[in-house]
């Protein structure tokens, strides 16, 4: 029982506080606040004949962004940009549909068990991305059988492995990301009340209708964060795509990434970051549309 | 009938997120020296790390780097968490100072990546630590473990009963009393898996030191991901294998203590 | 104890002017509903909230400026607050620590506080391993053991289960009774408040309504507030014509001194008597028509028109709703209220 409307009290600013959360901080706006607003910045700058930045404005990054180059149009930029969404929107999805029966089987579990399997999906969520797209390297290895059997199947030359490809990029996204979708989903699909589906079901509602209509409402929660925790960094891999991936399937990532490195074009690689980054503000605000009032549980 | 499909994704999306994992262990025993057939049980991988010198070397920079920068942000971060927590801060100062905390959490880490490069493109003017090699390694690891700890070490802190602290202000203990034996003791398991899941942070992270890193300073992952450029030897199985343990190891321990009291 | 207290949190003004003195050794009960200010007004003598305007008096002294943990009173905190990381023993021991009390001492005084609250098989027990009527007395040998001037109860039953409560409150008493310590507490709950038997003290709005000893505050509220605010008394509206005061149930007389021309009158559902033969003669007889009768098993409630008035009778009577039933209405226990501020 709260009987007075200001409880608890917390002390004024003081010195003490200054000092607790003033490094803190300071070091997060010097290096990462203001850098960003910087690369907004350098995304209206152009590139020098050395690849130094000039400062004078200009929107050519941001027409390149639409595809005029140096030689007029051309769809190769804006074909790796929808291919980046096209991609991440394919993770996403197959995360949904992995996600949903995955979580399911897990709350039907006993807690103890639960527990179990929670750490069970939460451990390759910890473990080193490259590492793990290097496992995958040997799993579609020539010489094994998941390669000859697609070379069995005349689905490969025989004796070439199952990388590069389309294939195995969205293997090695979807297992990358899976633990992304499933533990916010798990939060909502935990605390769903067994008897709402009861008691759809006692209504004769077909499971497809239940989906819809009974379990999709009330799993929105979890489902938008996890969509948001593996949409927006699936756009952003470049570790995945590079080595299973192969030139044909870069994505604004490795765009970016090569910006930075080889192409020396900060403000070109600047107006992709600052793309990126817009798209990473929408869909967080989209979230907040949606689920007002809301914190993520699902960060860790 | 239903549950039995239900189970068999589950079952199958297990299989699929460790077959990785599984894969490179199970390589990293394997006697062949080229190709991929078994051809029996050996540990030498695992001895002939200890005789390569560049796997050496970044064992000791991702270590170094890993150590260095968990001290650093542990500190931090919960200097931080406590300034943030503990205070009644204005409206818009609350939410300008979340957004800042939030920036590594919520964006990709390429943007934080460049972010840092560009930051760093600046300040190298001021002072020769902004070099890319291995302080400006641990200064680009700090910034983002800091966010993690404050995260972990504010979830704690709000979770505490706030008429504890004022319990023990009004059983005569003075603020540093009341610090040094309440509340910090009572915020140590926040700061502990705070300061192993940035360990873990640290010892993972691929793409900003990808960016970041100087010729000197190549830590495990980019020594893993370049020898995969290079072609696959069996040493690069039993380094994968052993990072993988120590993460894995890493993250339980940190899940413990981020579940007990 | 306190004088002219004023507290806002922002706009909000929760304590307004305030006053209020407790003499040494009395078991004092601040009662209120939820966003009273009677917790604030606690706070403010632990210190744990600073004064806007006004004094905070100790034994005397003006200690308005101290803080918390230099007033030589101490708190039973709601939650009970206890450390979860530290022994019964570690718990108690806490404030003597804090002021650096040599070991000897510490173990003399907290051993007598284990003996005192029962409590000599759960030293080495941490909180969570403890049920919730004896975490409570942890929380009060932690405060006992200072030997503070004033001990300060936050709600201190709230947290336990209702079937414990009564007998955790008469412990309670037996510890007052045993110490010379002062107790203020704080409740929402009347009864427990009249339970303590010390003088007790009805706030609203950050007001203090009335002050005094339970029978006193119950038998004659000051206001509709509190005629109300402690089970509900009948209350009725009155115009004075001389002697008479007239109300919908007829003309009743009071021994109250009335003083407005127009206000309220109160009287309790219990005090008034059903007649079974009627004598009209006398004043305060009316007449009442029966709307609703409740049997509570140990008593009756009727529901009367006009009014509607409530009576609270013995299970004897069982008149009919339509029934037309014959009331007095005791002068003495008629209750002239002040009319209320606005």
């Amino acid at each position: 029982m709260d009987s007075s409307p200001a409880r608890p009290k917390k002390p004024k600013i003081g010195l003490a506080t200054w000092l607790a959360a003033g490094p803190g901080l300071l070091w997060l706006t010097l290096l990462l606040a203001i850098p960003c607003l910087a690369l907004i910045a350098m995304a209206f700058a152009s590139r020098g004949q050395y690849g130094e930045v000039v400062w004078s404005f200009s929107l050519d990054n941001l027409k390149r962004l639409i595809g005029y180059g140096l030689f007029g149009w051309s769809p190769d930029l804006i074909f790796i940009l929808l291919r980046s969404l096209l991609v991440a929107a394919i993770t996403t999805l197959l995360c949904v549909f992995i996600a949903y029966p995955l979580t399911f089987h897990m709350a039907s579990r006993k807690p103890s068990i639960r527990v179990f399997w929670l750490i069970l999906v939460i451990v390759p969520f910890w473990t080193n991305v490259v590492v793990r797209t290097y496992g995958w390297l040997l799993i579609l290895g020539p010489q094994l059988p998941p390669a000859q059997l697609a070379a069995y199947l005349g689905l490969i030359p025989p004796g070439s492995a199952l990388y590069p490809g389309s294939f195995a990029v969205y293997l090695g996204m979807t297992t990358t990301f899976l633990p992304f979708m499933a533990l916010p989903l798990y939060a909502s699909v935990e605390r769903l009340d067994q008897d709402i589906l009861e008691a759809a079901r006692d209504l004769y509602a077909n499971p497809f209708l239940i989906f819809w209509r009974v379990i999709l409402p009330q799993t929105t929660p979890g489902l938008s964060v996890g969509v948001i925790m593996t949409f927006v960094p699936a756009m952003a891999m470049f570790v995945v795509t590079d080595i299973l991936g192969g030139a044909k399937n870069m994505l604004i990532g490795n765009l970016i990434q090569q910006q930075f490195s080889q192409a020396r074009d900060w403000p070109f690689g600047a107006a992709l970051s600052m793309g990126l980054m817009l798209f990473t503000l929408l869909s967080l605000s989209f979230r907040r549309l949606k689920t007002p009032g809301q914190k993520d549980p699902s960060l860790l | 009938m239903k549950a039995r499909i239900l189970a068999l994704v589950a079952y199958s999306s297990l299989i699929l997120m460790y077959l990785p994992c599984l894969a490179v262990a199970v390589f990293s025993v394997n006697k062949a020296r080229f190709g991929l057939n078994w051809k029996g049980f050996t540990l030498n991988w695992y001895q002939r790390l200890f005789e390569n010198e560049a796997i050496l070397e970044a064992t000791y920079n991702s270590l170094l780097v890993a150590v260095i920068t968990t001290v650093i942000a542990t500190v931090i971060g919960t200097a931080l968490a406590l300034g943030l927590e503990r205070a009644t801060w204005p409206k818009p100062c609350q939410r300008l100072f979340d957004v800042i905390v939030n920036i590594p959490v919520v964006v990709p880490d390429i943007i934080m990546a460049v972010a840092l490069v560009l930051a760093f493109s600046v300040l190298r003017h001021l002072s020769s630590v902004f070099e890319l090699g291995l302080a400006a390694l641990i200064i680009s690891h700090v910034t983002f473990q800091i966010s993690f700890v404050t995260l972990v070490v504010r979830g704690r802190l709000a979770s505490l009963n706030p008429e504890t602290r004022e319990a023990a202000w009004d059983l005569f203990a003075t603020r540093f009393y009341n610090f040094r034996r309440v509340t910090l003791p009572l915020i140590m398991p926040g700061v502990l898996a705070g300061a192993m899941l940035a360990f873990t942070l640290s010892l993972d992270d691929f793409i900003i030191s990808f960016f970041i890193h100087g010729p000197e300073s190549v830590t495990l992952p980019i020594y893993i991901f370049s020898s995969l450029k290079r072609g696959l030897t069996p040493e690069t199985n039993a380094l994968s294998t052993l990072m993988l343990l120590a993460t894995v190891i890493l993250a339980l321990l940190a899940e413990r203590l981020t579940r007990k009291l | 104890m306190v004088a002219q207290v004023n507290k806002s949190f922002g706009n909000h003004r929760v304590l307004n002017d305030v006053s209020l003195a407790v003499s040494k050794g009395e078991f004092f009960t601040l009662l209120g509903p939820s966003g009273c200010g009677k917790t604030t007004l606690l706070r403010l003598i632990a210190g744990l909230e600073s004064v806007d305007s006004g004094m905070v008096f100790l034994g005397g002294q003006d200690v308005t400026a101290v803080p918390a943990n230099k007033r030589q009173v101490n708190t039973v905190f709601q939650s009970y607050a206890l450390f979860p990381h530290f022994n019964v023993i570690e718990n108690i021991a806490f404030g003597l620590k804090a002021r650096k009390f040599a070991p000897s001492e510490i173990n003399s005084r907290v051993n007598r506080m284990l003996e005192m609250l029962k409590l000599e098989d759960f030293g080495k027990r941490f909180p969570n391993q403890l049920s919730g009527g004896q975490k409570q007395r942890v929380a009060l040998a932690r405060a006992l053991v200072n030997e503070p001037s004033v001990l300060l109860l936050d709600e201190p039953m709230s947290a336990l289960d209702p079937h414990l409560r009564t007998q955790v409150q008469a412990e309670l008493l037996d510890l007052h009774r045993k110490i010379d310590t002062t107790f203020v507490m704080v409740t929402h709950d009347q009864s427990e408040a009249m339970f303590m038997g010390g003088r007790l003290a009805v706030m609203k709005d950050g007001q203090m309504v009335q002050i005094g000893a339970p029978r006193e505050v119950y038998s004659r509220p000051k206001n509709k507030f509190v005629a109300e605010f402690l089970w509900g008394a009948n209350i009725l509206p009155a115009t004075r014509e001389g002697d008479w005061l007239m109300t919908t149930l007829g003309p009743l007389k009071t021994e109250d001194r009335v003083t407005w021309s127009e206000g309220h009158l109160a009287i309790r559902p219990e005090l008034i008597v059903l007649e079974d033969r009627p004598e009209r003669a006398k004043d305060n007889f009316v007449q009442a028509t029966v709307i609703q009768t409740i049997y509570r098993g140990p008593s009756v409630e009727l529901l009367l028109d006009p009014g509607p008035v409530k009576v609270v009778t013995s299970p004897r009577f069982n008149p009919q709703p339509g029934e037309t039933v014959s009331l007095f209405i005791p002068p003495a226990d008629l209750v002239a209220l002040e009319s209320q501020a606005a």
